[in-house]
């Protein structure tokens, strides 16, 4: 059985973000890049797959430039079998062209000629907070998709899933191959150690250019542009809120959030 | 004219979403600046009565999608109906609810009518006619301002962003011949606990605790949240710790909220938590550690153990 991870490389959460001259993408020099860590859930749901049966390989897909082998780097230290990394120049020199059409129409290329039984994607990215690529590429490959995904079972040609949903959970079965989104809850990502990381620079990257895939830039045609970013509007300093005790802090708090900030 | 602005509203519990409504003031704002008509697509079990509720918050035209197959959100029937509305009305404008039917939902059509969506949006503008959208990104550390390519352009808006405000239009019903389509997920079993409480996206007032409760008895953070009329929400590590269920998580991995007042108790202001709750109108903050990173991103602080000032809170809040 062949399961695909879809995999992105995103800023690192906690690092802070500095925008570039032109206004219109990240600088990313500096920038600290981690797994997406929606990705991180599907890379460990396909790796418990794996180890629960004999016959599973496990292929990590990503998107993006160079640094993008960090990434796949970690991939291969928690163990999956094979990485194919789309070297995206095209979307390092004009990141702001790129949207989420784009993205899936090269995961979707890809996915000509990978065979694949499973696809196991995070549920979004925490970059752009998109929520397309998976079903944009479930879309295009017309394969059913299920979202939020927070346990799977695999029985014969199906896969049966817990998601999700407003106010509680559904059970729902789709047949294979299927495209799943991974949730937080569905397991806790194994941490693979830095040796792992440094034994799997060993290991082969299958790094394709688009024009590799049979893809030229032309045809890629975003909907989505990015046409500016900005910083939000910083917030004044925060007051202290002063007082004896907690009762006089207490006191003091609900006159000000009544006659200064008008929210109560 | 102006093609039309539609809006896929959202039934839950019986009745509208907060954010459906949002969405129509939204979208009857963009329909006066351009000339266009303002749609609201309705689709549930028995709903119809529903319908002409939204012609006092500007619908000129309800369209109205009854079947027992509607009465729970079925993604792939919802998607089938709502691509065939699209295809048939050929708005200029779709705007959907940011929530967690509208994120899947508004993905799944704009990936079957191959139309650009720009999701979670904050802001709409129209410039020479057409829509611009600005969204947070990043964990809301950038705002972009996008453009949306092609005849039509959609977009997802956060809840509890917009104002909604009411205006009249003329609020003509139309119902729909339904037809469910195909659906390749079948829906074997549905556990929903109908909400008693508020949804913490939709909630005015949140109260959350993080590790510096202590333990799973959340009930100081849960007095205060009852006694303002609001929502309970929880840090990463609250969460992670097994004291809080996932869906009260508040953050870039949970829920990205936009009350008008989010009081964070014992919750240290790691980058996590402030991508999910740095759009509040008003934060104030409630920890002992007067270097918390938390204060940095709030309004009012309060440096005080939790468990002596939030019942303080509560008793001076109950007095009136």
């Amino acid at each position: 059985m062949d399961i695909i991870v879809l995999m992105k490389q995103v800023p690192d959460t906690e690092a802070p973000v500095e925008i570039s001259a032109s206004a219109d993408r990240l600088e990313t020099e500096d920038l600290k890049w981690a797994i997406n860590p929606y990705d991180e859930f599907a890379l460990e749901e396909a790796l418990l797959i794996k180890e629960a049966r004999e016959d599973v390989t496990v292929t990590v897909i990503s998107v993006g430039p160079d640094r993008v082998a960090e990434a796949i780097r970690v991939a291969y230290a928690m163990g999956v079998d094979n990485a194919i990394h789309i070297n995206d120049e095209f979307e390092e020199e004009a990141f702001a062209a790129t949207d989420a059409h784009t993205t899936a129409a090269i995961l979707s290329k890809v996915l000509d000629d990978t065979p694949y039984d499973l696809i196991i994607s995070g549920n979004r990215g925490v970059d752009d907070d998109n929520y397309q690529v998976p079903a944009f590429v479930a879309r295009m490959r017309d394969i059913p998709m299920i979202n939020m995904v927070t346990r799977q079972e695999i029985q014969g040609n199906e896969i049966i899933c817990d998601q999700a949903v407003d106010g509680g959970i559904a059970t729902v079965k789709a047949a294979l191959p299927a495209l799943i989104t991974a949730n937080k809850g569905m397991n806790e990502p194994r941490y693979p150690a830095f040796r792992a990381i440094m034994k799997a620079r060993k290991q082969k990257v299958d790094e394709r250019e688009l024009s590799d895939i049979g893809l030229a830039p032309a045809d890629l045609v975003p909907k989505v542009k990015i046409r500016s970013l900005a910083y939000p509007p910083e917030r004044a300093d925060g007051k202290l809120v002063n007082g004896a005790n907690a009762a006089q802090k207490a006191k003091e708090l609900i006159r000000l959030l009544k006659e200064e900030a008008n929210v109560i | 004219m102006a093609k039309e602005i539609l809006i896929v509203t959202e039934i839950w519990n019986g009745d509208f979403r907060k954010i459906s409504l949002e969405a129509l003031s939204a979208g009857r704002h963009l329909a006066d600046d351009t000339g266009a008509a303002l749609t609201a697509l309705v689709m549930g079990e028995n709903v119809a009565d529903k319908a002409e509720a939204l012609a006092a918050h500007g619908a000129d035209t309800v369209l109205v999608a009854e079947n027992p197959g509607l009465a729970s959100f079925r993604p792939c029937e919802f998607e089938n109906l709502v691509t065939a509305v699209i295809k048939e009305k050929q708005p200029g404008i779709v705007i959907f609810g940011a929530t967690r039917q509208g994120r899947e939902l508004s993905a799944g059509v704009a990936a079957r009518t191959k139309a650009g969506l720009a999701p979670e949006c904050t802001g709409l503008f129209i410039e020479a006619g057409r829509l611009v959208a600005t969204r947070p990104m990043y964990g809301g550390k950038v705002i972009a301002t996008v453009d949306i390519e092609g005849e039509i352009q959609m977009v997802s808006i956060r809840p509890n962003v917009f104002e909604i405000k009411e205006a009249a239009g003329e609020g003509k019903i139309e119902t729909l011949a339904v037809d469910l389509g195909e659906a390749n997920v079948t829906l074997l079993e549905e556990k929903i606990e109908m909400a008693t409480r508020v949804e913490l996206t939709e909630a005015d007032y949140i109260v959350s605790g993080g590790r510096g409760v202590g333990s799973e008895d959340f009930t100081v953070i849960e007095n205060l949240a009852r006694a303002l009329g609001g929502a309970v929400g929880a840090s990463r590590n609250a969460v992670d710790l097994g004291w809080r269920p996932q869906s009260d998580q508040v953050g870039q991995t949970g829920k990205v909220v936009s009350p008008k007042l989010y009081i964070a108790c014992g919750i240290s202001g790691a980058m996590q938590h402030i991508a999910g709750m740095s759009t509040s109108d008003v934060i104030v903050a409630i920890n002992t550690d007067p270097d918390a990173l938390i204060f940095k991103t709030s309004d009012y602080c309060i440096v005080e153990d939790l468990f002596e000032v939030v019942p303080a809170i509560t008793a001076e809040l109950e007095k009136g």
